[in-house]
C-alpha cells in the first residue's frame, strides 16, 4: 500500500553561477518510503538536495516541487523547515561561540513551536534531549561545545541525525550521511535514522557507496548522472552498481536516447 | 535575502538623535589662554587649577596631531569649536531646580533623574555637554564615605584630592588630546572610595552632547583606597548633526592596594548618517594605574556609536601582583571607523594582564585593533593573554590587528591569539534549514561572537549593549 505523497518534483531546472546543474528531474516519494539517490561527482545529487532545501546559491530555472501538495517555492528556507523538509548536511556548518545547546534548543522551538507544541526552557530541553542522545550514544557533554566547531567527523554526523530526531521531518534528506563514518559510527547513524522512520515520514539518501544501504534498505534506488535521473530500480540496483559502476546505466540511458 | 536580512540588522535607526531645545550658556567659538581663562572663571576654580590649565595648553600648542591611527577624517579647526556650553540655570542646589526639559531629556534616553524613579542600586551623575548637571543617591553614598560628584564640585569641595591625583596617571603632556583635554575641560565625574569601603551601588555617568558646536571635554577621576571596590559605568549619546563633534575625554583611575575598579562603557554616540555624514569623533585617553600591590582594574567595553572611535584604555601595573583586564567589543557600520585597543604595562612582579577583543565590522568600515603589552626588566613572572577576533559582515568592510608586543624580562609569558570569521550564506543557510531566519541566527552567532566580553558586563548594561547590537540574548540566561 501506497502513502500518501510527501514530493512531487516536476522537470525540474536549477542552476547555480549561470551554469545548469539540474537538468529536468522528475520524482515522487510517497510516506513511508526510502529513495537512495546515487551518482559518480558532479552529477547533482547534493544539488538536489540543496536546491529543494532553498540554498541562496542555486537558482530554480522550471519545474515545480510539490510538498505535501503545496508549491514549496513558495516558501523561504526556514518556512520548508518548519514545514517539515529537513536536510542533514555533508558538511555540517561550525558555529563558533554557539552552544550546541542553545542551538539545538531554538532550532526545536523554532520548527515545533510552528507546529503548535510548547516551547521548553532549558531545563525541560534538557530532559527532553536525553532519550535523543541515547538514541544516537551521545555524551551529554557534547551539548556544551559549540555548534560543530572541533567535532570530529563522526560527531558531525551524529550531530545531524540529533537534529533530525528533535525535528522529527516529514522528509529527511540525508547528503552523504555516511561520508568519514568508520564502521560502529556508520552503524550508530544508521540504527538512530531508521529509529526515526514511521509510515508518515519519508527519508531521500544521497550517497556515493552501497553500504549505507546495507542498514537502510531503500525502496528505490536513482541513479543521476549529467543533472538527470537516468535509471530507477529497487535496492538490487545498488548492489549491480557496487559491482559494476555506473558507467554501464550511462551507456544504457544513451542508448535508450538514440 | 542574507545579505539584505543582515543589512537590517546591523542598520538600526539611532534612536537618540533628538536635540533639546533649552538655553544654553555657550562661549564664543575659539581657543587662546583668555578662552581658558574665562572657563576657568566661570567655574570659579582655584589658582592652581588654572596653571595646570595654561601649562597644558601651552604644550598643547607645542605638539602635532598625530596621524598614526588607522582612520582618516579631514582636519580639525580648533578655532571653529566652542569650549563651553552649559545649558542654563547652572547653578543647582537641588533636583528640583533642574530645568524641566532636561529631565524630559534624559528620561527619554532611559536615564530618570529623580531618586524615587532612578535606576535601583545604581547612582547617576548626567553630564550634558560641558557640566554636570544632577548627581543621585549622593547622601546615601556620603554614610559610607563615598564621594561622588561632578568633577567641578570635586575641585570646590575636596581640592586636595583632586590636586594630588588629577594628571597624575594621564599626565597633561601625554597625548595631543590630553593637552587639549587638560586645557579646557569643563566637568566631568570625580569618584573617592575610602580604605575598605565595597562602594554599596554601581556608579555611572551618563554623558550627552547637545550642541552643535560645541566639544565634549570632559574628565573623569576615580580613586580607590586600599581594600576598596567599585563598578562605574558610562553611557553615552548625542543628536544627529551634519557636522562632527569633537569629544575628547580623559579617564584616569588609581587602584591602590588591594583595590579594584571595574569600568565598563556603552558608547553609543551618534555615528553619522548611512553616507558617512555627521557623527561623534570620539578621541579619548583612559588610563588605569594599579599603584598598590593586589590591586586590580578592569576595563569593558562596547563601542558601537561614533563615527571614528580612537582610544586604548590601558593599565598600567606597577604594584607587585596587580591585574589589568580589557574586554572589548567595538561594531563598526557604515563609514564608521574605529581603531582602538588597550595597552597594558607590566612593572611590577607577577603582573597579570588578559585582553579579549572582540571586533565586528559591517557596511563599507574599517575596524583595527591595536593593543601593546609591554613587560618591563623588573616585571619578573609577569604573564599576559590577548585574544583579538574579527567578524566581517558583508564584503566591503575592513579588519585589522596591530598588536605590539615588547617583552623585557625573560621568566614572563605572553600569549597572543587572533582570528577572523565571517558570517557567510553557509552559516545562515545552516540556521535556516533548522527553522531559524536570518535576524535570530544572527543574533545568535554574534552574541556567541561576544560571549565573553558581554558576560563582563553588569547586568543591566548587558542587556543594553545586547539590544545596542540589534540582537536578542540568548534564551538561556540565568
Amino acid at each position: 500500500m501506497t502513502g500518501k505523497t510527501i514530493l512531487e518534483v516536476r522537470k525540474l531546472t536549477a542552476t547555480v553561477s549561470g551554469v545548469e546543474i539540474l537538468k529536468g528531474i522528475d520524482l515522487t516519494v510517497h510516506a513511508g518510503e526510502v529513495h537512495a539517490i546515487m551518482g559518480p561527482n558532479g552529477s547533482g545529487k547534493s544539488t538536489l538536495a540543496k536546491v529543494l532545501a532553498g540554498h541562496p546559491a542555486y537558482t530554480v530555472t522550471g519545474g515545480e516541487v510539490l510538498f505535501e501538495g503545496s508549491n514549496l517555492f513558495e516558501l523561504a528556507p526556514p518556512e520548508r523547515a518548519r514545514a517539515g523538509l529537513f536536510l542533514g548536511f555533508q558538511y555540517p556548518i561550525e558555529v563558533p561561540g554557539v552552544s550546541n545547546s542553545a542551538f539545538l534548543r531554538l532550532a526545536y522551538n523554532t520548527v515545533q513551536g510552528a507546529r503548535g507544541k510548547d516551547e521548553l526552557d532549558p531545563l525541560e530541553f534538557d530532559d527532553y534531549i536525553q532519550d535523543k542522545l541515547k538514541l544516537l550514544e551521545m555524551d551529554p557533554a557534547f551539548l556544551e561545545r559549540s555548534v560543530n566547531e572541533g567535532f570530529s567527523g563522526g560527531e558531525k554526523k551524529r550531530n545531524e541525525i540529533l537534529q533530525m530526531a528533535i525535528l522529527e521531518p516529514k522528509l529527511a534528506i540525508l547528503d552523504e550521511a555516511d561520508s568519514g563514518l568508520d564502521i560502529d559510527a556508520l552503524r550508530i547513524v544508521a540504527g538512530g535514522v531508521n529509529e526515526l522512520r514511521s509510515d508518515n515520514n519519508a527519508l531521500i539518501l544521497v550517497t556515493h557507496y552501497q553500504r549505507l544501504l546495507n542498514y537502510i534498505v531503500p525502496d528505490f534506488v536513482h541513479v543521476m548522472e549529467a543533472g538527470r535521473i537516468i535509471k530507477t530500480g529497487g535496492k538490487d540496483l545498488a548492489l549491480q552498481l557496487e559491482d559494476r559502476g555506473y558507467d554501464w546505466v550511462a551507456e544504457e540511458y544513451r542508448a535508450k536516447a538514440a | 535575502m542574507s545579505s539584505a536580512a543582515l543589512q537590517n540588522l546591523v542598520n538600526q535607526p539611532y534612536k537618540h538623535g533628538f536635540v533639546t531645545d533649552i538655553e544654553a550658556d555657550v562661549t564664543p567659538k575659539g581657543l587662546n589662554e583668555d578662552t581658558i581663562r574665562a572657563i576657568s572663571r566661570k567655574k570659579e576654580e582655584p589658582e592652581w587649577l588654572l596653571e595646570f590649565r595654561l601649562q597644558a595648553y601651552r604644550h598643547w600648542l607645542t605638539m602635532t596631531e598625530p596621524t598614526w591611527p588607522n582612520v582618516k577624517y579631514p582636519r580639525i579647526d580648533f578655532q571653529d569649536i566652542s569650549y563651553y556650553s552649559a545649558p542654563k540655570p547652572k547653578k543647582l542646589a537641588s533636583m528640583d531646580e533642574v530645568d524641566p526639559e532636561l529631565i524630559r531629556t534624559f528620561e527619554k534616553l532611559g536615564v530618570p533623574l529623580h531618586e524615587q524613579k532612578a535606576l535601583a542600586g545604581v547612582a547617576v551623575d548626567v553630564i550634558f555637554d560641558s557640566v554636570s548637571v544632577a548627581t543621585t543617591y549622593k547622601a546615601r553614598l556620603a554614610e559610607v564615605g563615598v564621594i561622588f560628584c561632578s568633577m567641578s564640585e570635586a575641585v570646590r569641595d575636596h581640592p586636595e584630592l583632586v590636586r594630588k591625583y588629577l594628571g597624575s596617571v594621564v599626565p597633561p603632556a601625554d597625548n595631543f588630546y590630553a593637552a587639549l583635554n587638560s586645557a579646557v575641560f569643563t566637568d566631568g565625574s570625580f569618584c573617592y572610595i575610602p580604605k575598605g569601603v565595597t562602594c554599596p551601588m554601581e556608579l555611572s555617568t551618563y554623558f550627552r552632547i547637545n550642541t552643535q558646536d560645541s566639544g565634549q571635554f570632559e574628565r573623569t577621576l576615580i580613586v580607590a583606597e586600599e581594600g576598596s571596590y567599585v563598578s562605574y559605568l558610562e553611557g553615552c549619546t548625542a543628536p544627529k548633526f551634519d557636522t562632527n563633534q569633537l569629544h575628547a575625554a580623559v579617564v584616569e583611575l588609581v587602584t591602590l592596594d588591594d583595590a579594584e575598579i571595574k569600568y565598563s562603557t556603552v558608547q553609543n554616540w551618534y555615528a553619522g548618517d548611512q553616507n558617512g555624514v555627521g557623527g561623534i569623533y570620539n578621541f579619548v585617553t583612559k588610563r588605569g594605574l594599579c599603584k598598590g600591590v593586589n590591586s586590580k582594574i578592569s576595563w569593558t567595553q562596547v563601542e558601537t556609536g561614533s563615527a571614528i572611535t580612537w582610544k586604548y584604555p590601558s593599565c598600567v601595573l606597577l604594584g607587585d601582583n596587580s591585574i589589568g583586564e580589557f574586554y572589548s567589543v567595538a561594531l563598526t557600520n557604515h563609514h564608521q571607523q574605529a581603531d582602538t585597543g588597550t595597552k597594558m604595562i607590566h612593572v611590577g612582579k607577577n603582573t597579570r594582564s588578559t585582553i579579549i577583543s572582540k571586533g565586528i565590522s559591517a557596511g563599507v568600515s574599517n575596524n583595527s585593533y591595536r593593543g601593546l603589552v609591554k613587560i618591563g626588566a623588573k616585571a619578573q613572572g609577569a604573564r599576559n593573554f590577548s585574544q583579538c577576533d574579527s567578524m566581517l559582515i558583508g564584503d566591503k568592510c575592513g579588519a585589522n590587528t596591530f598588536p605590539y608586543i615588547q617583552v623585557n624580562n625573560s621568566s614572563a609569558t605572553v600569549e597572543h591569539e587572533a582570528s577572523t570569521s565571517k558570517i557567510g550564506e553557509d552559516q545562515l543557510f545552516y540556521f535556516a534549514q533548522r527553522g531559524v531566519g536570518a535576524d535570530e541566527a544572527i543574533s545568535m552567532i554574534i552574541n556567541g561572537f561576544c560571549k565573553d566580553v558581554f558576560t563582563q558586563l553588569p547586568m543591566e548594561f548587558a542587556v543594553e549593549a545586547t539590544k545596542l547590537l540589534g540582537l536578542k540574548l540568548e534564551g538561556s540566561v540565568g
